[in-house]
């Protein structure tokens, strides 16, 4: 856990202070609407379909046991006793009462929080790896770099009102965890043959209505460049990014619209300038930086407990969940573990104040009191000591959070949709529910193995339907809700983009679908090992297709093909 | 009216904003005064507007080039950027390359859609003079820069980051 200095937190006060005072001349006329918007939303406050909408930042998804008690604190005083875990490493409390808010700043500032640049057309919270610093096949902890970067962009003063939102993802592991290709900037963070750590950059990618895998404008950018990096590349995009239509403003259409080639000659230019100027970072600052995170003080242990292993022979529900929901750790004898937020019948990623303030508890109890928030909208306790995996899924399992399905078809990712968005064309958490229902048996769910589905309620994207190995978008159909279904998405190393499968369906037919396109998988896999993606990888979206809508389409298709050629 | 703030205090503005004519045409030019003239005008007449008896601003819109005005600093005595809408970052970028790139030791001026919650920001970029919007309360909005009493950044009014002046306070 990063623990603030004075400064830090005299910047967050001050901000409270700010907000107060903005909030309080909206609120008597002397500020229109207009002109507090972006102010609200650089603190996190959007209107929303009933209420407004606050974000909390979770600063690269880490979270203090007595923070996350806040959250709950805040959920029961200020909100409705719930909160939404988001994708992006944040919390979304739907809703508060726009006159509380200054009050729910103050409080999240007591415990080291805030909700600066939550929102709007600024650089906003650095996500990464939800494994940081604890998992095996880690080169670089990301998490040093990423509170540089929080510093870096907080109240950057050149780029408060950027063309559009700014998102930078950080991975420091072998596999990517953090999305790095669909971010305006995804950072890998590698080591040279030398063993100086630097840092792979992509640029211009994101997901939204023109998803865009991000291309490498520079294999390696040594440390100390980092920040003067990225103001060359934040300069390039705030003065050349399209400003005239919100749909092409993000970087990544600057990019398309210049080619990777050009945008990188242009940071170039920018950056021959910047580089070795006062924000080059100094060994000493990467030291204070990394002296101010706390550290596990971890136990020598055996590579593997006995008590571990006796319990996984002897419980087989132990054994499900510990084979989805617990994940290798670097250090001997511990494991990171996720607490399933996906329980069915619960929207995805929600979490009542009493599941925070217990799992608070378990924090404090098992895992040094910290706590990580995945993309995946989970929350992971990623420090326990194996010996104490079979208690501790006792508790989950009597909070609701031991759903083993980590990495299954039913972990869906969804985004709040039509039932809290304004922006939504369709809802996602019943389409989730429904689907949960159908595959309810874990058994079943394990047969089907590894599986990504993600929903989201319109174009924004906001749920990543475009990587879930099976997505689904919310469409408008003649002012119906409707659901458009693709496949062959992927996160990760491997990140791809999924391919719709045709038209779209009706709320109650997904879950047929769905079904159909897992028994085509099913029937069409090589070996148990074969995942869903792997196969529409191999096989393409034909046969998923055909059984989905019959071969009627094929043949009309083969039909104007033939008229076509003759 | 439009109250101009310069060094954070209230002050009397002496100059004359010259715009283009809604159809594009450039604008006449008073025998005397101060003015700011639209960078067209400067590219057109430069020999005329030095010959004035008055002082020469010139003033750069959101998409123009500081760039294009570099070997034109010492001609001078203020630069303007306009802000179309607040919301449009791009002077942010304008006023740090034409204090930090070009050299500019002159009055920077903002201009157009400025407010008093941009001031701070704004102030850090390298502008000393606002031109704040008629309805605004030009007073009240001078607290505005002091809404933080310390910044992370490399800027125009820091230009030492946060983490090299603590470096050099515990040397
Ligand atoms: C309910 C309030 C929300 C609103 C109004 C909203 C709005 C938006 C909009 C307009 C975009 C597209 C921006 C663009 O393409 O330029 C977007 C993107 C995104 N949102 Fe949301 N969102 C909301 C909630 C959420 C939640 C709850 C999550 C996490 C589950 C989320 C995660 C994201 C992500 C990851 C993107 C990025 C996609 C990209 O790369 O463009 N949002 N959101
Ligand atoms: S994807 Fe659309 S519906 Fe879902 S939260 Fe984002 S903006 Fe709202």
């Amino acid at each position: 856990m990063y623990i603030y200095d004075a400064v830090d937190q005299r910047l967050v006060d001050e901000r409270v202070a700010q907000f107060r005072d903005q909030t309080r001349r909206f609120l008597a006329g002397e500020l229109s609407e207009d002109n507090f918007r972006p102010l609200r939303l650089q603190n996190g406050l959007y209107i929303q379909r009933f209420a407004p909408m606050l974000r909390v930042a979770i600063p690269y998804g880490l979270l203090a046991s007595r923070q996350l008690r806040a959250l709950a604190h805040i959920a029961r005083k200020w909100d409705r006793g719930y909160g939404h875990f988001s994708t992006r490493q944040n919390i979304q409390f739907n809703w508060p009462k726009l006159e509380d808010v200054p009050d729910i700043l103050a409080h999240l500032a007591s415990v080291q929080m805030h909700a600066i640049q939550t929102s709007g057309n600024c650089i906003r919270n650095t996500t990464t790896d939800h494994f940081a610093g604890v998992a095996p096949d880690e080169v670089v902890d990301p998490l040093v770099w990423c509170e540089l970067i929080r510093q870096w962009s907080t109240f950057h003063p050149e780029f408060a009102y950027l063309p559009r939102k700014f998102k930078i993802a950080v991975s420091g592991a072998e596999q990517d965890r953090a999305a790095i290709q669909v971010h305006d900037i995804g950072l890998q963070a590698v080591r040279n043959a030398k063993g100086e750590t630097g840092f792979r950059v992509l640029v211009g990618g994101g997901l939204g209505r023109t998803p865009i895998i991000g291309t490498v404008i520079r294999e390696f950018l040594p440390w100390p460049h980092l920040l003067s990096y990225l103001d060359a590349i934040l300069r390039v995009y705030n003065r050349y990014g399209r400003r005239d239509n919100k749909y092409k403003a993000r970087i990544k259409i600057l990019v398309k619209e210049l080619t990777p080639d050009v945008f990188r000659a242009q940071v170039d230019a920018e950056w021959a300038h910047l580089k070795d100027g006062p924000s080059t970072l100094t060994a000493a600052e990467v030291a204070r930086i990394t002296r101010r995170f706390t550290r596990p003080e971890y136990q020598t242990l055996d590579v593997l407990s006995v008590q571990y292993t006796q319990a996984l022979a002897r419980e087989r529900g132990f054994a499900n969940w510990a084979g989805r929901n617990v994940h290798p750790h670097k250090v001997p004898g511990y494991a990171a573990v996720t607490l399933s937020l996906k329980k069915t019948g619960v929207a995805p990623g929600d979490a009542t104040a009493d599941q925070m303030d217990a799992v608070a508890d378990l924090a404090d109890r098992y895992s040094f009191g910290e706590l990580r928030v995945s993309h995946e909208q989970n929350l992971i306790l990623s420090d326990v000591k194996q010996s104490d995996l079979h208690a501790l899924w006792q508790e989950a399992k009597a909070l609701g959070l031991a759903t083993p399905n980590i990495g299954l078809i039913t972990n869906i990712i969804a985004c709040p949709g039509g039932d809290f968005c304004s922006l939504a064309n369709a809802k996602s958490i019943p389409v989730a529910e429904a689907i949960q229902r159908r595959f309810d048996d874990l058994d079943y769910q394990h047969d089907i193995g590894e599986l990504d589905l993600n929903i989201s309620g319109c174009m924004n994207s906001c749920g990543h339907h475009h990587v879930g190995h099976i997505g689904i978008l919310g469409v408008d159909k003649q002012g119906a809700e409707f659901y458009q279904i693709s496949i062959g998405g992927a996160q990760g190393n491997a990140a791809a983009l999924g391919k719709v499968i045709g038209p779209s369906f009706a709320q109650d037919e997904v879950p047929d679908v769905i079904e159909k396109l897992i028994q085509t998988y099913l029937a069409r896999r090589d070996s148990e090992t074969e995942r869903f993606v792997d196969v529409v990888r191999r096989l393409g979206i034909a046969p998923f297709k055909e059984h989905v809508y019959g071969n009627a389409d094929q043949k009309r298709e083969n039909r104007s093909g033939q008229l076509a050629a003759a | 009216m439009a109250t101009l703030i310069k060094n954070a205090k209230i002050a009397a503005d002496s100059w004359q904003l010259l715009d283009r004519a809604a159809d594009g045409s450039l604008p006449t030019v008073p025998a005397t005064g101060d003015i700011i003239v639209p960078l067209p005008l400067w590219q057109a007449m430069a020999g005329e507007l030095l010959a004035r008896s008055g002082r020469l601003g010139l003033w750069l819109d959101s998409a123009e080039d500081p760039a294009l005005v570099a070997d034109s600093l010492e001609a001078l005595s203020l630069i303007a950027v306009h802000f179309p809408q607040f919301t449009d970052g791009r002077g942010y970028s304008t006023a740090r390359l034409l204090r930090e790139r070009y050299g500019w030791k002159g009055e920077l001026r903002a201009i157009g859609d400025i407010q008093r919650d941009q001031l701070y920001y704004l102030s850090r970029c390298g502008f000393d003079a606002f031109v704040l919007n008629d309805s605004l309360n030009a007073k009240a909005a001078l607290s505005a820069f002091n809404d933080f009493t310390e910044a992370y950044q490399t800027s125009v009014d820091r230009p030492v980051p946060l983490f090299r002046r603590r470096a050099a306070e515990t040397a």
